[in-house]
């Protein structure tokens, strides 16, 4: 049972091939990494995933839209509605049962709870980024697309983030995470694809070596880091 | 080949340009009530039925870029556009002319003068909106779109204004009502001269589709060499 | 089908929520229409007969020029903190989400326009109530008219620079049909004249207006937003 697989995806913006024969297969419980550099098509893989786009060849085979959740570079809440109102709206697009109960248990989970009723506008940063990640996991999702999930996140973000992703890793979902920070990905990922210029330099396991010399990877695989 | 083609069908529409204008100006006498002038006709009613076949030509190519995502429909579907607007401008300034010669003033609200008017508008937004997009996919995805929409609004625009001109009458004589008077040789005429202006927008629409396909393929260079 | 409407009033209410709350361009398109009507009494004589002959015309060009505010804002709600992203990636049929949005944008507008009727009559003296049941079927079907082909405009024009600008050159010359439609109808119903025969063709046009673009921009609304 392989939940994802990408079969010969091409994208082209208008002659220009962005992505050119991607392929890769995950499986259940485990975790791929997307490497490479600005511009080698890991946020268009993403958004291909994430239906955002379309492919121009090739198939992208994943799970229901309904058990799939993304985070791209930006938070995705509306900050006039309040942190329940942005939840209880999420919910009801993801049909979850019980959408007031489930974005009641998240906000107690990333402690938001004392100010569930206050819109968006007025928390800080770092309590947008944890309500951006209640809205991501609240339909408990079994496939997670994160673009540079790390990047724009701060500490106590990262820290809840990465118990998350452990979380749904137990539970069996999937994690596609395109990143920068290698040593932060590297730990949680199961296997690595490292892109150059919208083609696969490297696909396969992650191994101790990436994540002792992570630079090793691009040195030894084409475009530096 | 492509060019020697294009180079026979341009040959073609002068010959034929000519032997017109030998025909309506040696053969065909003056029009009884409007003397010389009613020859505008000639070439305000046939730029008028090619820029209805370029729009009508456009809009099918946008259907064929979204079925099929393919950016030659999408190149073809934008120079049949601006080869319908420089047509369609061709029948705004002849019958401006006309009318005011005629009825003493530059624009008269005429049914066929304010639709093309319109279709300008809408046409011209149409080819604005391409110019604001930079990725050519998405400029043809969302053009296209854009294009049956106006094609579908030009349609109704053309019924509704011949329902409001004619509850409003003008307080001059509207060209429909001569349409009934027309001489059969006049009236052949203004079919004969439509061959040389619809061969004449095919050869535009080949020139602007070569421009399309080479600004692509430079598009995508510059794309590939901002990728390093 | 049942989900889907619910998905469709999900999404309308979000965004009159959010503009409720904000009122952003609620007050500026209010403000606006008022100040075109003041406007428009310098152009023309308020008091003379003929005013009553276009009326309709001013009334309807009012409305245009406030609606193009809050259609503008309709997806470009959207882009702060990118979460049209968010809803194209979730579950949410795209046709629900423009349906919504458009909902969203007619209750909007006719908020505007039942709060300008009342202006208008004030200061053109005009009775604006002759015939209620028709002047509300016209404003109804040709609000819905510019929000649905409004909505999708919005959606095409979301990503583009020069935005606000785009949005109007393509908007009005399209909108000419159900236009001139509200414009005949509207220029009758402020009279006791009853609305029959020739006007009928124009009731029907908007009807064919709203049917046409409706079905067109349900079927067209994936290829804008999934690019």
């Amino acid at each position: 049972m392989v939940p994802v697989s990408v079969e010969n995806v091409w994208k082209y913006f208008g002659d220009y091939p962005a992505l050119r024969e991607v392929n890769f297969t995950l499986e259940s419980a485990s975790c791929l990494a997307l490497l490479g550099r600005n511009g080698a098509g890991k946020t268009t893989i993403l958004r291909i995933l994430a239906g955002l786009s379309t492919a121009s060849k090739g198939e992208v085979k994943l799970p229901d839209r309904r058990r799939t959740a993304y985070l791209g570079h930006n938070i995705g809440i509306y900050d006039e509605l309040s942190a329940l109102e942005n939840l209880k709206l999420f919910g009801r697009f993801y049909e979850v049962e019980n959408p007031v109960s489930s974005a009641s248990k998240w906000l107690e989970r990333v402690s938001l709870a004392h100010v569930a009723d206050a819109p968006a506008r007025e928390f800080s940063r770092g309590m947008r980024q944890r309500l951006a990640l209640a809205r991501v996991f609240l339909h408990e999702p079994e496939m997670l697309l994160l673009d540079e999930p790390f990047t724009s996140l701060d500490d106590r973000a990262i820290a809840l983030l990465q118990d998350l992703m452990r979380e749904a890793k137990q539970r069996g979902a999937s994690i596609i995470l395109s990143t920068h920070q290698l040593r932060e990905a590297l730990e949680l990922a199961t296997k690595v694809v490292l892109l150059n210029r919208g083609q696969i330099a490297y696909c396969g396991p992650r191994t101790q070596a990436m994540v002792d010399d992570p630079a090793a990877l691009y040195r030894d695989h084409g475009g530096e880091a | 080949m492509r060019d020697k083609l294009l180079a026979g069908a341009g040959a073609l529409a002068a010959v034929l340009f000519v032997r017109n204008l030998y025909v309506m100006f040696m053969q065909i006498g003056d029009e009884v009530d409007q003397g010389a002038i009613y020859r505008i006709i000639y070439f305000h009613v046939p730029a008028f039925f090619t820029a209805g076949m370029c729009y009508i030509a456009s809009m099918l190519a946008s259907a064929y870029t979204l079925w099929k995502k393919d950016l030659r429909a999408d190149a073809f579907a934008m120079s049949a556009t601006e080869v319908g607007l420089a047509f369609a401008a061709v029948n705004l300034l002849t019958g401006m002319i006309w009318g005011r010669i005629i009825w003493g003033i530059w624009w008269a609200w005429d049914p066929r003068l304010t639709w093309a008017l319109i279709s300008w508008l809408v046409y011209f937004g149409y080819l604005g909106l391409r110019k604001a997009i930079d990725d050519p996919s998405e400029r043809a995805n969302i053009s296209a779109v854009v294009n049956i929409f106006a094609f579908t609004s030009v349609a109704i625009t053309w019924k509704a204004i011949v329902w409001w001109r004619t509850q409003h009458p003008a307080p001059v004589l509207s060209i429909r009502g001569a349409d009934g008077k027309i001489d059969p040789a006049m009236e052949a005429m203004i079919y004969t001269n439509w061959i040389p202006l619809l061969l004449m927008a095919t050869i535009f629409i080949a020139i602007r589709l070569r421009q399309e396909r080479a600004l692509r393929e430079l598009d995508a260079m510059r794309r590939w060499a901002h990728s390093t | 089908m049942i989900r889907f409407l619910k998905l469709t009033m999900a999404v309308a209410g979000k965004d009159i929520r959010s503009e409720w709350r904000t009122k952003e361009s609620l007050n500026a398109s209010i403000a606006f229409s008022i100040v075109v009507l003041l406007l428009f009494s310098f152009a023309f004589d308020p008091a003379s007969e003929s005013t009553k002959e276009f009326a309709g015309g001013l009334l309807w060009l009012v409305f245009m020029f406030a609606g193009a505010l809050i259609v503008n804002r309709s997806f470009a709600r959207e882009l702060p903190n990118d979460c049209l992203d968010v809803l194209i990636a979730s579950p949410l049929p795209m046709a629900a989400l423009f349906l919504g949005k458009a909902i969203a944008c007619f209750t909007l507008l006719m908020v505007i326009e039942l709060i300008s009727l009342p202006v208008f009559g004030i200061f053109y003296d005009i009775t604006w109530w002759n015939q209620p049941g028709w002047l509300m079927l016209i404003l109804t079907m040709t609000t819905w008219a510019m929000s649905v082909v409004g909505t999708l405009f919005s959606a095409l024009t979301v990503n583009l620079r020069l935005r606000e600008l785009m949005l109007p050159m393509l908007l009005y010359p399209m909108l000419i049909p159900a236009l001139m439609a509200a414009i005949q109808l509207t220029t009758v119903v402020l009279t006791t004249d009853p609305v029959g025969g020739d006007n009928y063709t124009w009731v029907k046009l908007l009807v064919g207006f709203d049917i046409i673009f409706t079905s067109l921009s349900l079927a067209l609304v994936d290829f804008v937003l999934v690019r």
